[in-house]
This record gives C-alpha cells, structure tokens and sequence, in this order.
C-alpha cells in the first residue's frame, strides 16, 4: 500500500480511481527498464513471500506473476490444482488458509468463480491479487493492456479501442472496459447478440457488426472465444463466427492506419482473429506479454510496499 | 390441551372478521372461547397485553424443517422454535427432505416427531411426484389421510407440464392444492442470480426473470384448464404477479406468495455485500422493478401471503466461493419483524393487511384451521410488540440456520408473544 495506491488488495478495476491506475502504470513504466539490464534483479521485494495460487490453467498469466517476484527477489511458489490436495476435495479457504499458516504476504489467485478473490479477502490476512476470476475481472491484463497502448499512443485519453468477441464470458473485457473509460478512451464493444451480456451497454456502446466497431479505431482489441463456448449453442458455426465477426486483414483496413491489434492470448487463429492479422505489423501481442511483467512487478511493489528499487 | 388464559386489553386484530379494536380474548382448552370487551377471568392466568397488537397465529405456508435426513442443517426441534420467536403459530415444511415426503409413513414420522419435540404447529407438504422425480405422481389420497396439506415438489421443480397437468387434476379428489416452485431449468441452469446488469458486473451467471414467469403462465393456464388449485411460491418477478393476476381475474384457482428478501432487496445486494452467499437464494433476489411490482401485488391482492422459504444451511454449505455455496437463506426469525417495520412502519400496508398476509390468507389457501379468533377456533395467537427494537443478530437466532441477508438490521416492532393451542410456545426475552 502507497500513497498513489492506497488499497490493500488488487481485486478488480472497478474500484479504482484513474490516479491508482495511473500509478500502476507510472511503476509499471520505471520498473520495466530492469527487464532490458544484463542482470535482471533488484531486492526490491526481498525476505516478501508471494503464493500463485492457480485454480485454472495458466501459461502466460502464471509465467508472468513468477518472472515479475523473481525480478523483484521474491520468494514464491506456485500452486496449481493438478498437483495440490484440492483434488484431495479441500475447499479453497482450508487451502488458503494452509497456506497462510507459512506466513506468506501475498496470494495471487486464479479461479473459475467470480468473486472467490474477495472471499479470500474477506477471510484471509495476506494481500489478494486476482489474477482473472470466472467472467468478472481480470485488472493485470487490462492494466497491461494499458500500458502498452500507452506506450505506442502516447496516451489513453481520447482513443477509440474496440473490443470485439466473447463479451459474455470474459472477464478481461470487463476489466478494459472499466479501465478504457476511467481513463478517457471511447470504448465500442462488438459480439453475436447471444455474447452479449444484459447491461453492458451501460458502460459501453454495442454494436453486432464488427465493420462498424473498427472503423477509425485507434486499437481492436481481440477476445479469445473460450473451447467449451464453441459448442455451447451461442452461434451456428466456426465458419459463420469467423465470417461475421472474426478480424480480417480486410476489417483492419477499416480502422486507423496506425491501428495496433491486442488480444490476450492463447488465440485461435481463424476463429476470432486471421493469422495474417495476429502476425501482421499491426499487432502488439508479443509487447503485451513483455508489458505483462512489467505490471506484475508494479502491482507487487505498490502492495507489498517494496523498498526504493536501484 | 387444557387451561385458561386470558389475553387482556390488546388491539385485536383479526381481518377475516373484520375486527380491531381494544378486546379480551379467553383462550380455554385449546379453543379460542370468548373475544370481547371485559371478558371476566373467572380462574383465567391473565396476561396483561395492553399496547401489544393480538392477532390470530401466523402461518407460514414455506419452512424447510430439513428433518428427517438433514438434521445437521436443522431439526423439528430448532425449526419450530425458530419459528414461536419469529411470531409464527404453524408452519407447512416442504418434503425436500431425504427422504422425500412422498409416503404416508414418512409424514406420520414428521407428525410424531412435531407431537414430541415441536413447539409450533407442523403441517407437512407431500411430494407432487416420487421422490420428487417429476414423473409419477405420489400416493396423494395416502398423504392426506396421513396428515399433508398441500403437494410440492419444492426445490425439484415439476419439470414436464403433462405431469403438472395430471397432478392438478388427480389433486382435485383430495382437495390438494399443488404448490410449484415455478422455474425453466434449461433458462436458469447454472446461475447464480438473477440475470441482468448487475450478474453482468460481478461475472456471475444469471437467471432471467422469464424463467420463472414461463412457468407461472404455464401453471396457471393448467390449472385453468383442469380446475385444480395452484400456488405458486416464492413470486419473484414482476410477469410472475402479472400472470397471477390475470389468472384471478379470469377465476382461475391460483394464489401466490412472497418472500420477505424478495419484497425488500434487490440483486443489488449482492454486489453490495461483494458476493456476500447470504444473498444466495432461489429464486434470486431480483431487479427493483420486479420488488415494485411485488409490492404492487401486496396491496392489491394478487399476492396472498408473505411466507418465509425459510431455507437452513450449515456454514461449509455457505462458507464457499458465491457459484459453489448452496441457495438458500433463514427467514422464520426475521419476517414478522421485518415487514412490521420495512412494510407497515414504511406505509406499503396496512397492519391489517399485514396479519391478513401472515394469517387469514394463508389459513385461507391451503384451508388450515386458524387464521381467525372467532369462538371454537385454534387458540393460536401470535402477539405482537409495535415498540420492540430488534438488531438482527445471527448469532442468537434458534434455528441451526445462520445466513441472512438482513443481519445488522434495526427494526422496530416485533413478535411478543406466540401462542400454540392455548399455551404460551414463547415469550419475548423468556
């Protein structure tokens, strides 16, 4: 907890002012530099303990969290369903709490429940960092996400993102959404009438035809169309999603020249984005996920209240 | 049950006589004996109720008592004192116990066990269907000779409307009326709570409000169509109140309850309490234009009664993440208090609205004795403090049961005094 962050917990974007993002993303900015030195360490976070606690699987998520403690000389350690007593049928506070009973400060939690993160919160001492719950929030990606078109535009004031895809069922547009229009980007969100979720609208305009969601954006950002969502009876085919709603270099030209592509990964290429886009000179996908340990690091820091990095 | 008791100088309140006013009531043997002014003792144990309001007992036509098989979530026992502190005199326990009450023997052990170890009424409610499968009907002419009120599936909602069909029209031979927790299931599977902008925020999956009332609408178009008798329980939505209402006005046998969560919260509880499982239930808390409509139906009659869906759980079925904890929370203890205070000190109803919603109607819709003071009535009388403060604290109700949304309320007007067949059941701070 700092000054420019004063919250104990990470649990979403929702409650955050625009000068807390802002300060994730200022940390973000001066800690990324010790990703480009030779020796990639700091003691910024030394003698803290950090558990990733992974209800689902992870690769990029959990890689990022276990570079960003590394970097910071962290002591953590991972946990993911496979290989823990929850398959023993432990519930999630038994397992939180055993944990906490070896002291650690902070618990960063995947998990397929919405909201199991302000359980924690509720019945547990240590920081809380979601690190993505059900189709609620998933504040690292977005604030990622940020961060990087920050990088590229100069700003988030003012830009036209699309966000186009599975918005019933993703928590990461959720979190975009909540950060794009705290900080002053004009968000439009675009799916298959059956994806999107009631309300929305309140916080974002919606509109079913992809073409009108790109022309003159500034960013499309890409939502993953979840396996078990392809079967689920929400549209006809592949073929058909891909065909109306999926990003073609064609729907690219639609947007501004200098249009940069986000999707958070893991793709389906053909699905909801072509491969020509998603290797294309307009993606940023691979910043991203550098951009992902940056925002890690800063969310470690500001919480755990590290001491001046060198 | 013998004795005498006599209830001296309390405010009457018994709408199906249309009476109210200041009266002694002589309760004798069991029986309610004489009402009037200055009923003479004549031996009589007087208890002095002046400024308390006497009403005849209140009813609550949707407890789980959870007994036999989930004692650990509550029994007979704890149920029902729950229910004397909440003010009520009887309670109809759903048969979504383990077993199942689809069986005359198992209502007659629910019976002997209410006579031993209960302090209230016990009226149960058999199963639509065996074991509450949806499929074959259960034994309804056994269950009412063993003492059933009513028939519900309760919790299993009867899914096939060709089965529903059958089941109100076989009822009509034993003057049943079937009870339906009223929800499509391939609407509503895998939610936990209601669908709409605020499920949408919290990520959660949401029920539409449609899958309750599609099966309002179907309920009461067979009902129509066999002339039996539906109740619906647990009215959560605005078209829910609209189907029954239209459904009355064509003379249609439908009559329909609320709960108090229902009348008084919205989904935005939920979001309040940040996942808070005290505000799981089934059907969930709804929009605020559903609650108005509720409302609406309170006052104008399309809701008969407020009943509890006091629905026990232990902490691990509740301690959990919001999409793994158990639907349901406690209400006998809350209700009375709450909706004197959140309903009549608020100016929705009236106070004679109020007991007509807790005693008259629901006497009225399943035809249980009671829900009046006339001579050779039950004397069940539920007695009530319009001064009591009350601070809803979990940790002191009766009931194994501990979730409530409403925990922390202040309140002011509560129950006083219950009383079960003449004798005093409880008392407030006895």
């Amino acid at each position: 907890m700092t000054a420019g962050y004063p919250h104990r917990h990470l649990l979403g974007i929702e409650p955050l002012e625009p000068s807390h993002i802002q300060a994730v993303l200022d940390t973000a900015e001066a800690l990324r530099e010790v990703l480009d030195r030779p020796i990639k360490k700091v003691p910024a976070l030394r003698g803290k303990t950090v558990v990733n606690l992974f209800y689902e699987p992870s690769t990029r998520t959990r890689a990022s969290f276990e570079i960003a403690e590394k970097v910071l000389s962290a002591d953590s350690l991972s946990i993911a369903t496979s290989t823990s007593s929850v398959l023993k049928g432990e519930t999630l506070l038994d397992t939180a709490r055993n944990l906490e009973a070896m002291n650690p400060d902070m618990i960063v939690l995947r998990h397929s429940a919405s909201g199991a993160p302000h359980f924690l919160a509720r019945h547990c001492r240590s920081a809380i960092v979601n690190a993505g719950d059900g189709a609620h929030e998933h504040p690292t990606q977005a604030l990622l996400d940020a961060l990087t078109l920050r990088q590229k535009k100069g700003r988030l004031d003012g830009l036209r993102v699309a966000i186009v895809g599975d918005l019933m069922h993703s928590r990461v547009a959720r979190s975009n959404v909540w950060l794009l229009t705290k900080m002053g980007a004009s968000v439009v969100l675009c799916a298959p009438p059956t994806l999107v979720p009631p309300g929305i609208e309140a916080l974002a305009p919606v509109t079913y035809r992809i073409d009108e969601a790109v022309e003159g954006a500034d960013a499309i950002m890409m939502l993953r169309l979840q396996q078990e969502r392809m079967t689920g009876g929400y549209f006809p085919t592949l073929r058909e999603y891909h065909a109306r709603f999926g990003l073609t270099e064609e729907r690219v030209r639609r947007a501004r020249k200098d249009v940069l592509i986000l999707h958070p990964g893991p793709m389906n290429r053909g699905v909801e984005i072509a491969s020509e886009v998603a290797d294309g000179p307009w993606s940023v996908i691979l910043d991203q996920v550098t951009n992902g340990v940056a925002v890690r690091m800063a969310v470690l820091y500001l919480l755990l209240g590290g001491t001046e990095a060198d | 049950m013998s004795g005498r008791l006599l209830l001296r100088g309390g405010r009457v309140v018994d709408p199906g006589r249309s009476v109210d006013g200041e009266l002694d009531l002589l309760l004798v043997d069991g029986e309610v004996v004489d009402l009037g002014a200055r009923v003479p003792a004549r031996g009589a144990e007087v208890l002095d109720v002046a400024g308390l309001l006497v009403c005849p007992g209140f009813i609550d036509l949707h407890t789980h008592l959870r007994e036999p098989g989930r004692e650990d979530k509550e029994t007979i026992a704890t149920g029902t004192r729950a229910a004397a502190a909440g003010g009520f005199t009887a309670v109809c326990a759903m048969p979504n116990t383990e077993p199942v009450n689809d069986q005359a023997g198992i209502t007659r052990a629910i019976l002997d066990a209410a006579r031993r170890e209960g302090v209230v009424r016990v009226w149960p409610i058999g199963a639509v269907t065996r074991g509450s499968r949806g499929e074959e009907l259960a034994e309804y002419g056994d269950l009412r000779e063993a003492g059933c009120v009513a028939v519900s599936d309760d919790g299993r909602p009867v899914a096939s409307a060709r089965v529903m069909r059958r089941a109100l029209e076989y009822a009509k031979a034993f003057d049943l009326t079937v009870i339906d927790h009223c929800e499509e299931p391939t609407l509503s599977h895998g939610a936990s709570m209601n669908e709409g902008p605020v499920a949408t925020l919290l990520g959660l999956r949401g029920a539409p409000g449609a899958s309750e009332a599609v099966v309002v609408e179907r309920d009461v178009l067979l009902a129509e169509l066999t002339g039996g008798k539906v109740h619906i329980a647990h009215a959560s939505t605005a078209a829910s109140v609209d189907a029954v209402r239209r459904g009355k006005s064509r003379g249609v046998r439908v009559s329909a309850e609320a709960t108090p969560h229902h009348l008084l919260l919205t989904d935005e509880a939920v979001r309040a309490s940040e996942y808070d499982t005290s505000t799981k239930m089934n059907p969930p808390l709804r929009s605020e234009a559903d609650r108005q409509a509720l409302l609406r139906g309170l006052r104008d009659g399309t809701i008969d009664c407020i009943a509890t869906d006091h629905a026990p759980h232990t902490v691990d079925d509740k301690k959990v993440e919001y999409d793994m904890a158990a639907f349901g929370v406690v209400g006998l203890e809350t209700a009375v208090a709450l909706c004197l205070d959140r309903l009549v000190g608020a100016g929705h109803i009236t106070l004679t609205r109020l007991v007509e919603l807790f005693s008259t109607r629901p006497a009225a819709v399943l035809g249980l004795p009671g829900g009046t003071l006339a001579p050779g009535g039950p004397a069940d009388v539920t007695v009530l403090d319009p001064a009591r403060r009350i601070k809803v604290d979990p940790a002191r109700f009766a009931s194994k049961g501990r979730h409530t949304p409403f925990a922390g309320w202040t309140l002011k007007g509560g129950p006083a005094i219950t009383i079960v067949g003449g004798r005093v059941a409880w008392r407030q701070g006895r």
